[in-house]
Formats: structure tokens, sequence, C-alpha cells
């Protein structure tokens, strides 16, 4: 779910006005920061306050965060803005009961304050408190550090180089058939510090990016417009990823794409993408019925995120997000029978914080858990959920998955999902080969529209590319394409994927949950994926 | 500090410009008290309350714009702020399209601010949230839900003179009841400025109603139906079919209301006769403040009118390409209706469908403003003008614009906050023929 915020960054640049969110800083303020001895003392003020205020656990979460979002309509720059916010943050249990307090003022007076408050709210909670806060075990992992491993930091990228880089993307759609071109550059830096009463003392230095962009064809003589948005991923890593090289592109089945795994070209894909707009405006119209789709990871890691991602978020299974973000189809009664077919037998779904270049990639979580990968779905099964400390024992787990984050120094953490991606196939198959089964079937490539019931049964997804295909051969492109499935039909009805050689991730800058609301980040990867029998409707309509 | 005076900001404001060293400065002074409490499984989860107060500066050297935020107010503070902004400007490129900071104007004050719903809490807001939980476990139900209150200042300043200064208040209640067994549902929303007009037991009950009548849905075959919708579920339709009455949209091609042959559709009758829709700062139901994110005066604008499209939003850029007067874009959305509860309008069904809340709604092709989403949390079978039985939810791909052009009765309307618009609402229940239900959801 991709919610408020990235309406209010898309307003954001389309207004052209002030920065309504943050502390804003000039470049040069960007590469300083806090000495970790500062924060380590800082942290204890922090713990020893809440103990001795009567907490039986306490951790700290001392934050920095950078964000530089540059915004770019056609061959004008409409804004660049640097954000940055800092504080404190502190959680604490006592009485059994959770309570939370976050801070500004870095002073010690401010961070004991916030803890004490911490506890307060703690001791009012318990009173209302049916089950005391039970944390699986964390072993202290005392003074340890972790960093994205970025080659080229985006604080140290000169303004103008970047504003050129956008302006030539949108050149070159424009060059390529498109009539207007939007193109944004998010850049983030997390300076994360965590201490708790168990003994960690833990720094991390994480780096996101994603250069999104929209090239839309008009024919003002049918009054028709199409888009077509990149096919770059969102990543975990730094600016080194727009430095393209020739050995990270592949081609998509029939040729009928370049497709980006480990840097991204966004000129060239700019340029294609208003060649295909304006393709789009005179492409057929999709006839509605079964089709097989042949689905790539540039699509597919949406369909994941929503229909297996958000279902297996043990908050979600136990009611926490019931008036929100909805509860879930895949309850505990069908994990514990080991029997319930998610999937056809060849679907392996793992969870993970650990795949590098990926953007839920972090060192530990934002309860000082050692991250790692664990397994969802095991041969078609449903074999596990996503927790956080507090969840453990409910799934008869002795240890966190490591799933706790929170958005900003000053929102609580709670579970959010871990990078959740598609196995590759075993067998050798690449997806060209994969087209040559297919009598007929519908060939998408890129991400489009998503929408999903509040139990994630009932999914629709639209694309960016549609192709037909017919007799084993990709044909011309087609339009008007959305399909429409139940989540355990779906993955039933997965008969192929591809092997390692095609697997690359997609991802989410935005993904919502919780109230207040909080954004968080995540990947997918899998490899293209075949679907038999799946129904797809026809979206064009009329007005007036 | 967070809750600031007219005097305060004016203060504020005067001194940061006179820092500046720049063409033109901008200022704006935000500050909210925000409270909330979240519960899920008869149980608080969570309760809070955030303090923030803001300053922004914006300063331009030519076409070369800088931003800065600050949360201190101390004169120091406030002058690295303003070199901040300035030293952001000069390591900008020039915008072509940058316009200069508007001239002085005035603003007419609008009623947004109520004291005692500033005056909400943390006790207050426990019992709002006790209702629910209280009255659930008493009938074997489970209630989750989110009460948040807030009470904001926002003061705007330029170099040019211009000042305004006003505080805001505001509410919103969110509650899901679910069965024990899982197999019924209900929800309820409520919106409201001054917090003398929110009961929270009517809105308990309501969603506590809805969640025992919605026990055992059957299903009913996904197809064209009369719909009754409630104002929660049309008040995101409507809000996402907005974006196309930008007019620089409209003339470029890329909106609803574009024409073949690159005109825009002002004028055209696109909806039926009985559709007006307006925006208006100073509406007694849902004021908001006198001027929009880029400081320009907000009026009242009749955007549809009889169903014909009556105005479109010219940003000052584009408006002065045009030669089209630009006003400051809409912060609150009124709907016309009429005086019948929503349950006349089922009275007046033959056979249709009640619909309490529409989610997770998407746009799927821009051009007709075709969206998809589904029904959730009370979706029932109207027959001979009485709720038959509960329904199994629908996912519909339809346009609001189609779904406005279908209206047979509208009902009365009511103040609503959008799921994920940024409008403050007043949005009639309204039955609709032919509303396009494309396949059934297994989800309660």
């Amino acid at each position: 779910m991709e919610r408020r915020t990235f309406l209010n960054f898309s307003s954001l640049a389309l207004a052209g006005t002030m920065v309504p969110f943050s502390r804003a800083i000039a470049a040069e303020e960007l590469m300083s920061s806090m000495p970790t001895a500062a924060k380590k003392a800082l942290a204890d003020v922090a713990l020893n306050a809440a103990t001795k205020a009567g907490a039986s656990y306490a951790d700290v979460r001392i934050g920095r965060y950078l964000n530089q979002f540059i915004t770019t309509r056609d061959l004008n720059v409409e804004n660049v803005a640097n954000t940055e916010s800092a504080g404190v943050g502190v959680r604490v249990i006592a009485g059994g009961a959770y309570g939370f307090a976050a801070t500004s003022d870095m002073s010690s007076d401010g961070i004991a304050n916030a803890a004490r408050q911490a506890v307060a709210i703690a001791k009012a909670n318990a009173k209302l408190q049916q089950e005391p806060v039970r944390l699986a075990p964390v072993k202290g992992v005392g003074e340890v550090s972790w960093a994205t491993p970025i080659k080229k930091d985006w604080r140290t990228v000169p303004i103008k180089e970047k504003a050129d880089l956008l302006i030539a993307a949108n050149k070159a759609g424009m060059d390529g058939g498109a009539a207007f071109m939007n193109a944004m550059l998010f850049q983030v830096n997390q300076q994360k510090y965590f201490a708790s009463t168990d003994g960690s003392y833990i720094e991390q230095d994480v780096h996101r990016l994603w250069a999104p962009f929209q090239a839309t064809a008009v024919d003002k003589a049918t009054g028709k417009f199409r888009s077509r948005s990149g096919l770059g991923a969102p990543v975990g890593m730094g600016y080194e990823y727009l430095d393209a090289r020739p050995e990270h592109k592949i081609k998509a089945a029939g040729g009928v794409a370049t497709l980006y795994t480990d840097s991204y070209d966004l000129i060239e894909d700019a340029r294609a993408a208003g060649r295909d707009a304006k393709i789009k405006l005179t492409a057929k119209s999709v006839a509605p019925g079964k089709y097989d789709l042949m689905l790539s990871p540039e699509h597919l890691w949406l369909t994941i995120h929503e229909n297996v991602g958000h279902p297996t978020e043990l908050d979600r299974v136990l009611g926490y997000e019931a008036n929100y973000a909805g509860t879930s189809f895949a309850t505990l009664d069908k994990w514990e029978s080991k029997k319930f077919k998610y999937g056809n037998p060849i679907v392996n779904l793992y969870a993970d914080k650990i795949t590098p270049g990926s953007l839920g990639a972090v060192g530990y979580d934002d309860e000082g858990v050692r991250t790692k990968k664990w397994d969802i779905i095991k041969d078609g099964i449903l074999v596990n959920y996503q927790a956080t400390r507090d969840q453990a024992h409910i799934i008869g787990e002795k240890e966190s998955h490591g799933c706790s984050y929170a958005d900003s120094w000053d929102s609580v953490q709670f579970q959010r999902m871990p990078n959740v991606s598609l196995a590759p196939g075993k067998k050798k198959l690449t997806p060209d080969e994969m087209v040559k089964d297919i009598k007929k079937g519908i060939y998408i490539v890129g991400d489009g529209s998503f929408s999903i019931d509040q139990q994630r049964y009932n999914s629709q997804f639209g694309g960016q590319l549609f192709y037909e295909i017919k007799d084993g051969k990709i044909g011309p492109m087609l339009e008007d394409v959305a399909y429409q499935a139940n989540t355990q039909e779906f993955w039933n009805a997965c008969s192929a994927i591809c092997d390692e050689r095609d697997w690359r991730m997609g991802g989410s800058f935005f993904d919502g949950k919780g109230q207040p609301p909080q954004i968080s980040i995540v990947s997918h990867g899998s490899s293209t994926a075949r679907f038999n029998g799946i129904n797809v409707i026809n979206t064009a309509r009329k007005i007036g | 500090m967070s809750i600031l005076t007219h005097e305060q900001t004016k203060r504020i404001s005067e001194r940061v410009i006179s820092l500046s060293k720049a063409d033109e400065c901008i200022v704006s002074v935000q500050g909210s008290r925000i409270g909330n409490i979240r519960f899920a499984r008869n149980a608080v989860s969570t309760a809070g309350l955030a303090d923030d107060t803001q300053l922004q500066v914006q300063v331009a050297f030519g076409k070369r714009q800088g931003s800065a935020t600050i949360n201190e107010f101390d004169d120091k503070s406030l002058e690295r702020a303003v070199r901040r902004a300035e030293d952001l400007a000069r390591l900008a490129p020039e915008n072509p399209e940058f316009m200069p900071a508007i001239a002085k104007t005035g603003y007419k004050a609008s009623d947004t601010f109520v004291q005692r719903t500033a005056d909400i809490d943390p006790e207050y807001r426990a019992q709002a949230a006790a209702y629910a939980m209280e009255a659930c476990r008493k009938k074997g139900l489970v209630a989750a839900g989110f009460f948040t209150d807030r009470a904001s200042f926002e003061s705007v300043a330029n170099s040019n003179g211009v000042f305004g200064h006003q505080g805001a208040t505001s509410l919103d209640f969110t509650c899901t009841v679910r069965t024990e067994d899982g197999r019924g549902s209900g929800w309820v929303k409520r919106s409201a400025r001054d917090v003398a007009r929110f009961d929270p037991r009517e809105a308990a009950d309501v969603a506590i109603e809805k969640a025992l009548r919605s026990v055992d849905a059957r299903a009913l075959e996904p197809g064209r139906y009369t719909v009754v919708m409630e104002p929660a579920a049309t008040s995101d339709l409507i809000s996402a079919m907005l974006g196309g009455f930008n007019a620089r949209l409209a003339d470029e091609g890329r909106s609803f209301l574009s024409k073949k042959g690159g005109a825009n559709r002002l004028g055209d009758k696109l909806f039926d006769g009985q559709v007006n829709i307006w925006t208006d700062p100073w509406n007694e139901d849902v004021p908001v403040l006198p001027w929009d994110n880029g400081m320009m005066p907000r009026e009242r604008v009749q955007l549809v009118k009889d169903g014909r499209i009556n105005a479109l939003n010219y940003s000052r850029f584009w408006g002065k390409q045009k030669d089209q007067r630009a006003i400051g874009t809409a912060g609150n959305i009124i709907m016309a209706g009429t005086d019948k509860s929503t349950a006349e309008l089922i009275a007046s069904t033959k056979k249709g469908v009640l619909v309490t809340r529409t989610w997770y709604i998407r746009m799927v092709d821009p051009q007709s403003v075709l969206l998809t989403g589904l029904t959730r949390d009370g979706t029932f079978y109207i027959e001979n003008g009485k709720i038959k039985h509960p329904i199994k939810n629908f996912r519909f791909n339809e346009s609001p614009v189609t779904m406005l052009n279908n209206i047979e009765e509208i009902g009365k309307p009511v103040v609503i906050g959008g799921d994920e618009a940024n409008y403050s609402m007043l949005i009639p229940s309204m039955k609709i023929r032919d509303f396009n239900f494309t396949s059934l959801s297994d989800a309660v």
C-alpha cells in the first residue's frame, strides 16, 4: 500500500512550492554527523533514566534522517529540497506494558525527560493491559556498526550533475515520442543509533535511492493520452546505481524491452518509455478472458508484495491492523495445519533483510535484532510469518525475525515487512524459452495500478507494457489490460519460474501501515514466472 | 511553544524577512498539538501526544529558489535558517516557470478553530475508545479503532507585506467492529471541527450494529447494480476525480477534461443535472484556511454546476500563460444534497446494494478516471425498500464521472474526511444506478 505520503511528494512536485516536511539543510552540512561516543553517552542517559523510573526494559533510537528530492518537468528543474530530521525516541516496558516518547531536544535533560515520560505512559497503559508484553530474548552485541555497502555517496554528487541527468532523461523521453516527462530523484541516508538495556550499542548508516519517471504521449486529434513509467527499481545502493553498465542490462523476452539488474540506464529507459507511450496510443485493446500470464520481475514484485508480503505480517493476522490496513486470510489455524496450500509446490517464497542492494537490508532491526533470512512459503505450503520480539512466542519461535521498523526517530517501531521474494525456479529456464509453451497468453512488464481487499483474497493488477503471446510467440502490444485473481488460486496457478539467471528485484519506497500511518521500504525479488488461466479484464471505458 | 499567537508569529516573520538578503523572502510558521489513541483486540495498543512547531523560509535570487525549515526560534536559529535557504537557492538551477512571491493581499478569516476541541485531553481520548471497547466486550465483539484530535495554527508572510495567521482544530474517529468468529465486520467514521458535534457512543453503536448485521453474508453475482452509497463510500472516488480539474493538465491533453483537438471541456455537461460541487473556505461545516500552500487566497469556486464543468484550477504560472485568473487551490470539497436520510434512499430502492465503505481505491485509467477498489465492513442487499441480508464484498471498476452521471437520488451531506484525500469534505449519500461490480471478494 503506497499511501498519502507519496501523494504528498507528488503534489509537492507539481506545486513547486515550499517544502512541507522536516528540516532542510544546505548541501555542505550533509556530511557531518555526531561522534559515536556522544551518541553512546546520550543513549546511556536515556537507558539509565528509564531504568531508574521503573522500566524493566528500555531501548533508545537516536536518529538523523537526511533526504534529498529533486523534481523535474520536461526540461525544467521544479524543486530541489534537502531535508533533515534528528532526535531521540525511547521505548520502554514498565508494569508489563509499552511506553514510548520522543524528543528533538538532544540535551541530557531532554532525553532523560523523554525516558521518564515513556515510563509514565507505560505505567498508565499497564492498567489497560490484558497480557504483559513478552519479548523474545536478544543477546546484547556490544558496540557494533553496519553500513549499506555503497560505492558513491549521493551526498557528494553535485546537485547540478543530478539535475542534468534528470533533464537529459526527460529530453530522451521527449525525443522518443513523449509529449511530457516528469522525472524525480529520491535520495535517503538514515544514520541510526540503537541501544538497549540488553547491552547493545548499534550504529547503522543506511542509504537508499530511487529515480522514478513518467513519460506521457498525447494524440490531440483523438484526445487520447497514455503513459509509461520507468522500469528501474528503487534500491539500497549508492549513487553508483545510476552509473549504467552494459553487463547490467538484459533483454526482455522477445527483445521487447531492456531491463536492468545492478545498475540503471535512466536515459535509455526514458527514451524507450517515450517510444512505448506513443505505441500505446494505437495498441490493440485486449479481449477479456482467461490467459496464461507471463509476469516479469519488474511487475511481479508488486503482486508478491500485496498478496504474500502483507498477508503474512503477524500483526495483521492477529488483528492489530483491523481498523486500517486490514487483517489476513493466512490465519494461524492455516499455518498450524502445516498443510495450507498457498501455492503450487514449485512456489518458494522467503523473507530476508540481508540481500545486498535491497531496500530492506540492514544489519539489525529497530529493536536490535540481527537480521536474517527465513522461509514463508516452502514447496507451496505456508510455513511461517514475519515477527518481532513481542510476537515470536505466538508462533513458537525462540527468537525474533528482526522485522521491527520505525520510519522516524519520533515514530514507535512496530512490525513491518522485510524483503519477501520468490525463489528462482530449480529447472533451467529463460523467459524466451517460457514463451514457447504458451498458446494464449500475455507478457506483462512493469508495475501499474494495484488494489487488494482487506484480507488479501481478491486482487487486481495493471502493468506498464502488455504483449500478446500467441502459439509460443510474442506478438504486438496490447492495452487496457488488468487481471483479477484470488490470492491462493493465483499462486496455485503458478506453473513455471525462470531460473536464477533471470532473478532481480523491484520494490516500494512508500509502503504504508499503522495509525498514525508510517511508511516503510521493501524489495521483492523474483524471476519471470508463468501463471495459467488467469482472468483478464478490459479496462477501456468511455465517458460523456 | 506549539500554539503561537498572531502577534508572536508576526514578530517572528518580520524578523526573518529582515534577515534575508535575497530578492524575496517567504515565511511560514506552523505548529500543532496532535493527540491520539489506538486500540485493537478490545485493548489500547498505543496512545500519544505530539507537539511540533516549524518555521519554513523560502528565498529567491532571480529564478533560483531555496528553502529551509527549522524548529528553533531564537535569533541565531532564525538567521541560520535564512542563510541555509539562501545557500540552497544559490546552488539550485534556475526554474523557467518561477513565479515571484504574491503581491500584498488580505485574507478573509474562516471559522476553523474551536477551543473545546483544542482542550481535548487524554481522559477524553481514553473514554472515546472505551465506549467502543466496553460495548464490544459485552456483546462478544472485537473492536479496533483510532481517535485523533488536532489543534494547530499557521501563519504566512512574505517580503511584499503579505501576512495571515489562523488557528484550526479537527478530530477523526474510525472504528472497526468484528465478530469473534470473523464472520461479521462493521465500520464507522466521524470527522468534526467541533468536539461538541461528535458522539463516540453513537459512532460505536453504528459499527456494532453493522458488524452484527453483516454475519453470514451471501454471495451475489457480480454485475451492474443500483447502489446506495454512504458518504464515506464515495468521498475518495470523488476526490480522485478532482485532480483532473487542473487546467494545465486539461489544456495539455492529459486529463479526462481534455477535449479532442486540444481544447478543454469547460462548460460541457458531464454529470447528472443534480450534481453541484464547489469549494468554499468559509463553509460553516468544513471551513479551511483562507490560503493555499502557495499563500494564494482561496475563494468559493463552483467546480460543477447543474452537471456542467463550471471552473478549472489555474496555477499562477498557467493562468499567466492562458490569461486566466489564478485562485488558491481547494482545501475542501462540498457536494450539494437534500434533506433525505440514507434510510430514505434505501426505502425508495426496489432492488440494490448498500455500501458502507470503499477501500484500496486506485486509478486504473486517468483517461476515463476508471478506478478500482472494493466494498468493505458492511455491504447489504436491499429489496423492496429494506435491508434484506448481508452480502459478500465486491470489487468494482467504475469511473466517478459515470457514477455521477447515473445518480437517481441524493441524500443529506455529512462531514467526512477522505481515507487518502487531503480535503475536508461534505458529501451526501447517493443512490446510483448501474454501478459496476466486477468480481466477488471473500474478505470479511
